[in-house]
């Protein structure tokens, strides 16, 4: 049983990198968990060493009964995604794993020059929890077993959780047989 | 030792403690779904495990009506402050004495170690088997093939 990614990327999920990119890497993370906290500078790693040749995916799997924050913290990468901001939002987060309560995350979307009232009248209302959970459905029928999970090429990745050995996966992925 | 028990078998009835003084019949749980999750141990040292990613993901079980239940042979009381401290909110099963016999029952228990496998089984209403898979014990098994099983219910 090869876990496999469902549905495949598309033109919904945020994406950096080419579409036309040899190899794709999907994370589904937690704003919130440490482990997804200290696979930040790894993803950062091997997109610099492999430019141009990967697009990178994220989306959400909160892990809200562990992580009190988790979930807010995804729906406000979501509203910043919405503004054309998701990628400035989601490093914000990761580099600030110990401030992600609700005043933190309006601080941060002020920050990026998004409407702070606007974000956290969408956190209250709940304006992205609709898709922070098609993330987390499509995650538990991908074979997400954690967090982070990572799939490359649409494959689960069960290796080391170090760049080395990510970015030779990657790198196999990428070269054809 | 016995293979897993796989689709279309029977699944052994069984009775186990769930708590101090609380137990489980599985013959009770007829009518709707029930995931069976074996696993070796309470206190696995990773915050995103199997269980709590389980845990989580209970709200596309409950989609299907599916009820889970986790077995280890680890006693009631390290069930219980095991489920307390991850804020589980589904059953944890002590197949505690005689160790292992349920576990056993489903081909499902590593003599050499004398804990349980990681394996996992979907029944239907009936209480038959439709699905069971037993992952390498290192690896977190996902949600993945559980509501695959789940979505093949008639």
């Amino acid at each position: 049983m090869t876990a496999r990614l469902t549905p495949p990327v598309t033109a919904r999920d945020h994406a950096q990198g080419p579409p036309e990119a040899p190899v794709t890497l999907v994370e589904y993370g937690d704003f919130e968990c440490p482990h997804c906290g200290r696979a930040y500078p790894m993803v950062k790693a091997v997109q610099r060493s492999l430019g141009q040749n990967l697009r990178f995916v994220f989306r959400n799997f909160p892990l809200a009964k562990s992580h009190e924050h988790a979930e807010h913290a995804a729906e406000m990468a979501e509203a910043a995604g919405q503004q054309g901001k998701f990628w400035e939002m989601h490093d914000l987060l990761f580099e600030h794993q110990d401030a992600l309560e609700d005043e933190n995350l309006v601080a941060y979307a002020a920050s990026l020059g998004i409407d702070a009232a606007g974000a956290a009248a969408a956190l209250v209302e709940g304006t992205f929890s609709a898709r922070v959970r098609e993330d987390f459905a499509s995650g538990a029928k991908s074979g997400v077993n954690g967090t982070p999970t990572f799939f490359i090429n649409g494959a689960r990745y069960d290796g080391l959780m170090h760049p080395t050995a990510l970015l030779e996966a990657l790198v196999a992925a990428a070269t054809p047989e | 030792m016995s293979p897993l028990l796989s689709a279309g078998t029977p699944a052994p009835d069984f009775t186990l403690p769930r708590g101090p003084g609380e137990t489980v019949r599985l013959a009770d749980s007829r009518g709707h779904p029930v995931i069976l999750a074996f696993y070796p141990a309470d206190w696995s040292p990773v915050c995103g495990d199997e269980l709590g990613v389980f845990n989580e993901v209970l709200p596309e079980f409950q989609r299907y009506r599916a009820e889970l239940l986790g077995i280890s042979v680890d006693g009631v009381w390290s069930h219980k402050a095991y489920k307390q401290a991850r804020k589980f909110d589904f059953h944890l099963l002590a197949d505690f004495e005689p160790k292992g016999k349920v576990s056993r029952q489903y081909g499902a228990y590593r003599e050499q170690d004398g804990f349980s496998e990681r394996a996992l089984f979907v029944l239907d209403g009936a209480g038959v088997i439709r699905w069971s898979y037993l992952s390498p014990v290192a690896v977190n098994p996902g949600a993945d093939g559980i509501l695959a099983a789940l979505e093949a219910l008639p």
